[in-house]
């Protein structure tokens, strides 16, 4: 009462209370704790105050009852205090009164006028708290057992107040960015250009993010802060909702209320005032905050870890250190992972541009030493299943900094409705679960009181009755704090998953909801999805999706089946994300009730069942039934509803599916190639867009589908969504440009639209689907001419060609098999290649490759750049023939074909040919013409053709039995098959001849 | 059952069950053969006249699993509308059809005139106290055994108060109950739950032979 009034109050004028909303609560609860007194504590009402409350009061004798001695205009009540004062003495206008319950009765009297009485009384005794309990109040030593019992209930009602009137004061404050500044600072501390120290004044952070005491925040204060630089004394900071100002220096005892009080002007930022301040820290400051506020402005990690990068290289090695710091610290609001798992900071410096910097090394074992301190707390289990799961998985850490001294009184208050929660019956019980209902759940701290106090093993152990109305408590608050990562991991370690999974089987359809609901929230983790499968719950929840969606569920009992539906696709939403809960909900006969509920007009039912649907695509089990279903339809009709959530999971169910031609072959029959076209507008939310392009990247592997794409320009619109996107949407729309560019028409679109420059710059990346997706769209693009002038003058080739050195096969295959019409339609391409320091040596060596597709397309490169006679030298310098030989051996078709024109085009050098002979490669290449392909008889007679100049290798295809086939061959429909068989016998033949020649002369 | 007190048995339950809609006549037919016969369980009282407090709330317990004797007292009394003591056949239908199958409406206003104790159109904070009296059972000895049921009582009247004025009227009642179906019966068990009225239901309309 005391602080709360003095401080908390808005006064105008020495005696009048504003009219504020926060001032009416107040003084409502005055009233209410006054009369309430009375009842609930009568012994401390009847305690007789030090000085009587005086104040002038609207009430006259009338007013009163019989109770009271009234003569004339004066009323007295009969009860005297031990000096034979009356407790009550009322001389219209002036009334004054000893004991509360005396206050109470009064203010009974006064009926709809008490706000006003209480409100004048408080007005006119300032200081209450000393003029009922005297100014011994102070000296902590209380007369009386009954006064100090009366002191509490006061201290109590104060704490009240305050928290009342902070309510009233906005409960947003933008503490946030405030508190990334002195993040900043605190960087800057040590470092004798800058600042000594930096420090809170409060270390407890109030629930509404302020750390200021509730009686300043009250004027709108967030944090006080002691800040030490280096040229001037301490300075008194304050920052409030306005700005940041200076206070004034304590000069005596006592003044504890002036040290608040502004000193000067009032700043937008810290540092501003720093810099107005100290004159050392203004002179110092400029260079290192352009370079961290640059530094901060970039939201993505890229940019930032490159704005360190370019600090380092102009030398500045002084704030390099700090940069990284910070880095990490400001990594810390989008990513709490990255310090607490080693493993992906690790990932992360490592990829990053940091790793050229060898200096900074030591900074990274230092940031990686705290990871994995971090982390050591939190161990991984290993299992078996592999699935999509994201590494949100891991993200467990313990958050809780708070000491229990300083937490708010929701806490404590939880607490004691857990409390009675353990000891009461069912009736208490459920009083208790509404009450703690009316608490914010969402917030943590209410949440962490709920497991601190033993709450999960209380609403546990509900669950385990019969009765269904503390059951059905229990779960909603369950369902609630289970959003939390800590409680629902607790949830589960206490065995509740198979306590929900057992009340699905509950006649009862708001248990099942809940229970359903709860499931959902809990089964995030990979144990505990397991755990649902173990314990049947799998099956019980794919019951509960057995309803007939109706468009307008005429009875409470169709609803209510709605419902029942919904809750179960949300739990299945969660637990499909787990490879053999997939299958476990398959073999549970999901896949037609949910094919049912996809016609379900409702878009809160669409949502959970679509991502269930989409989870589980990962399955070709499911993408068949998706098809065979009928669901392709309904998926389309959606990507047409408003909800982008819904919009999403429609896409990238159609992208993991459309990898089959029917399924394509159906989106486009649906009509769904337009509306996948027109998501790309919505460019904001990058997880649509990443579904849809990769709806569309499916889709188009159907030239057919390519032809309709091309009706909507959706050329022209992927191009433009090849910058400034997340790779998660650049893989796809790089994806698509690759399937476009088989249609040469699209090649020049591509080109005309700017499409090049982008990919080109695309293959610095590091991400190694995109780097597939783009080698793939530009070897399609550089069959035309025009565009592989455009990648040449971007100096594209040497790009692709460095991608050989990636590690990932895919990624040296594409970039060979890009690297292909590159050379065959470049201007010079032999010189062009031999500019490439090392790169034919490069190439020749992936030929040692243990990878099938990696040793096709190096064969088909090497057959195109054998074309050029110097080329060929320098590779049969680095020894080309015999490791080709050694390949011939191989059954796989293509590689055969490739290889096969690889010797053809190598035969042309020196004793190559004879070579490829020692090396044993001509019987090998005699039996490819036994293969059924007769893209590879074409390419072998070639090679035959050409391995046939030398002698030697005639008779061994003669031995070989060659003569046959090859005469077959000459019946052959294909000219370019039969001249090159032709002339390969005819070879032979002259030989034969010329031996016989030579022997009978 | 003679002819003619079978006939009167008929147009009873004709009249009856147009009065009580949640019964057809078949069910109440039953009801009224099934009350005759508790009735006549007992020698030396004069049929017609019905059950008294004892066998009422015997029956509350016995059949519908109630324990709370205050709760169980105050249910007798809602049942016997015409206060003489006993709960006639008419007022034992009407009583069972809210018992069995009232609506929320009809419960909300069954649990309130049980909660409310001495009639007066309220619940009072003693009225509550008193009904919650027992309901912290195994508090440790070393606190204050009313203490915690003081603040429970807080914590009902801050949810249901809405008028202020530290009780709870009807309208307050039902206010907050269609916010929180939780809360309808908030002091006590006082209606049946789910599985005693299924197995009530099965005896009384599937067991008995054809009347």
């Amino acid at each position: 009462m005391g602080v709360a009034l003095t401080r908390a109050a808005q006064w105008t004028g020495p005696a009048r209370l504003k009219d504020t909303p926060a001032n009416e609560a107040l003084v409502r609860a005055v009233a209410a704790f006054v009369e309430q007194l009375g009842s609930r504590h009568p012994r401390e009402a009847e305690c007789v105050f030090q000085e009587p409350l005086r104040w002038r009061t609207a009430l006259g004798a009338s007013d009163f009852q019989t109770e009271y001695d009234i003569s004339g205009p004066t009323v007295q009540s009969r009860e005297r205090d031990e000096a034979g004062r009356p407790l009550l003495h009322l001389s219209p206008p002036d009334v004054s009164v000893l004991t509360f319950s005396q206050l109470s009765e009064l203010l009974q009297v006064a009926e709809n006028k008490k706000l006003e009485e209480v409100r004048a009384c408080l007005e006119a005794n300032r200081d209450p708290l000393v003029q009922i309990l005297g100014p011994e109040i102070e000296q902590k030593d209380m007369p009386s057992e009954l006064k100090s019992r009366l002191l509490a209930l006061l201290q109590q009602l104060d704490s009240d107040l305050l928290r009342l009137s902070i309510e009233h004061v906005s409960p947003w404050v933008p503490s946030y960015s405030l508190k990334s500044e002195v993040e900043l600072l605190w960087t800057f501390c040590g470092d004798e250009n800058l600042l000594k120290s930096v420090k809170y004044t409060s270390d407890y952070v109030f629930p509404n993010g302020c750390r200021s005491p509730p009686w300043r925040q009250v004027h709108g204060d967030i944090c006080h802060l002691l800040v030490q630089p280096y040229d001037i004394e301490v300075l008194h900071i304050t920052c409030s909702i306005s700005g940041v100002f200076l206070n004034m220096v304590i000069t005596q005892e006592g003044a504890e209320e002036s040290m608040y009080d502004r000193r000067g002007d009032l700043y937008e930022g810290l540092v501003s005032l720093l810099a107005a301040t100290s004159p050392h820290f203004a002179k110092n400051v400029s260079r290192q905050v352009s370079l961290s506020r640059a530094q901060a402005s970039c939201d993505s990690l890229e940019n930032r870890s490159r704005s360190i990068i370019s600090c380092r290289a102009n030398g500045d090695e002084s704030c390099s250190w700090q940069l990284v710091m910070l880095f990490v610290i400001r990594q810390k609001p989008w990513n709490p992972c990255l310090l607490s798992s080693p493993l992906l900071t690790l990932h992360f410096l490592f990829s990053s541009p940091f790793k050229d910097h060898i200096t900074l090394f030591p900074y990274f074992s230092f940031v990686l030493y705290s990871g994995l301190c971090v982390s050591s707390k939190t161990t991984s289990d290993d299992f078996s299943e592999s699935s999509s799961e994201s590494e949100e998985d891991e993200e467990l850490t313990e958050r809780r900094t708070e000491t229990n001294s300083d937490l708010p009184s929701e806490y404590w208050q939880i607490q004691k409705l857990v409390k009675y929660m353990k000891w009461g019956n069912q009736t208490a019980t459920v009083i208790v679960l509404c009450a703690l209902r009316d608490f914010n759940l969402a917030q943590e701290t209410c949440q962490l009181a709920i497991r601190d106090a033993g709450g999960l093993e209380v609403l546990l152990n509900l669950l385990g009755t019969e009765e269904v109305k503390c059951m059905i408590g229990s779960l909603m608050i369950l369902k609630e704090i289970s959003r939390n990562s800590q409680n629902s991991k607790a949830i589960a370690d206490l065995g509740g998953l198979q306590t929900m999974v057992d009340i699905l089987d509950s006649p009862n359809k708001d248990l099942k909801c809940l229970a359903a609901e709860t499931i959902a929230n809990v089964a995030k983790f990979r144990k505990d999805r397991r755990s649902v499968r173990k314990h049947g719950g799998i099956s019980r929840l794919v019951e509960l999706l057995d309803c007939v969606p109706d468009p307008s569920p005429s009875t409470l009992q169709k609803q209510r089946d709605v419902e029942v539906a919904r809750c179960g696709a949300l739990a299945l939403w969660s637990c499909s994300k787990s490879t053999k809960n997939k299958e476990a909900v398959r073999r549970a006969g999901a896949i037609p009730l949910l094919a049912r509920l996809l016609k379900s007009p409702h878009e809160n039912m669409l949502i959970p069942v679509v991502a269930t649907l989409q989870e589980c695509a990962s399955e070709p089990s499911y993408r068949v039934a998706i098809q065979t279903e009928g669901m392709i339809e309904d998926l389309v009709k959606n990507l047409s509803r408003e909800n982008q959530e819904l919009q999403m999971h429609c896409a990238s169910a159609i992208f993991k599916c459309a990898q089959d031609k029917r399924t394509r072959d159906l989106v486009q029959q649906y009509g769904g190639l337009e509306p996948l076209v027109s998501l790309l507008s919505h460019s904001e939310n990058k997880q649509l867009l990443a579904a849809s392009t990769g709806a569309i990247w499916k889709c188009s592997l159907s030239m057919e589908n390519v032809a309709k794409f091309e009706e909507y320009n959706t050329l022209e619109i992927l191009v433009k969504l090849l910058t400034n996107q997340p790779e998660e949407v650049l893989v796809n729309v790089a994806g698509a440009l690759g399937e476009f560019a088989r249609k040469p028409a699209n090649r020049v679109t591509i080109n005309n639209c700017g499409g090049i420059p982008p990919l080109v710059n695309l293959l610095t990346g590091t991400n190694q689907a995109l780097l597939v997706n783009v080698t793939c769209a530009l070897g399609a693009c550089a069959s035309e001419s025009k565009c592989m002038g455009t990648i040449d003058s971007l100096d594209g080739v040497r790009l692709l060609w460095s991608l050989l050195k990636n590690p990932n096969p895919d990624v040296q295959a594409s970039a060979a098999w890009a690297i292909c019409p590159c050379i065959e339609n470049a201007k010079d391409a032999g010189e062009m290649v031999r500019s490439f320091v090392g790169g034919l040596e490069l190439i020749v060596n992936l030929l040692k490759s243990s990878h099938l597709e990696v040793l096709t397309s190096v064969c088909a490169a090497i057959g195109n750049i054998a074309k050029d006679k110097e080329n060929l030298a320098i590779i049969t310098d680095h020894r080309v023939v015999p490791m080709l030989a050694k390949l011939t051996h191989t059954n796989d078709d293509t590689l055969r074909r490739y290889l096969a024109g690889a010797v053809e085009h190598c035969c042309t050098w020196g004793t190559n040919c004879a070579m490829f002979g020692e090396e044993g490669a001509v019987a090998p290449l005699v039996r490819y013409l036994k293969s059924t392909d007769p893209a590879v008889h074409q390419a072998t007679a070639l090679a035959l053709y050409q391995l046939s100049k030398d002698p030697n290798n005639c008779i061994n295809m003669y031995e070989n039995g060659v003569v046959k086939p090859l005469v077959d061959m000459m019946g052959s429909t294909d000219e370019v098959l039969q001249e090159a068989a032709a002339r390969c016998v005819r070879n032979i033949r002259l030989l034969a001849l010329a031996n016989e020649k030579a022997r009978y002369g | 059952m003679s002819a003619a007190s079978r006939k009167a048995a008929e147009s009873l339950a004709e009249s009856l069950s147009k009065q009580v809609k949640h019964f057809s006549r078949t069910e109440t037919r039953r009801l009224i053969h099934q009350f005759e016969g508790r009735c006549g369980q007992q020698p030396g009282r004069r049929a017609g006249s019905g059950l008294d407090r004892g066998q009422f709330r015997n029956m509350l317990h016995r059949t519908f699993g109630l324990t709370h004797d205050i709760i169980m007292d105050r249910v007798f009394s809602v049942f016997d509308r015409d206060n003489d003591g006993y709960i006639g056949v008419r007022e034992w239908i009407a009583g069972l059809a809210v018992f069995l199958r009232g609506s929320l409406d009809e419960k909300i206003k069954f649990c309130f005139e049980v909660y409310d104790l001495n009639g007066d159109g309220a619940i009072s904070r003693e009225e509550m106290f008193h009904m919650l009296k027992w309901s912290l059972s195994r508090q440790p000895a070393e606190e204050d055994p009313e203490e915690g049921i003081k603040d429970l009582v807080e914590i009902v009247l801050k949810k249901m108060d809405h008028g202020h004025n530290s009780k709870v009227s009807y309208a307050d009642f039902e206010k907050t109950v269609r916010e929180e179906n939780l809360l309808l019966e908030a002091f006590g068990t006082c209606l049946p739950n789910a599985k005693s009225i299924q197995a009530f239901e099965q005896q009384t309309f599937q067991d008995l032979p054809q009347l």
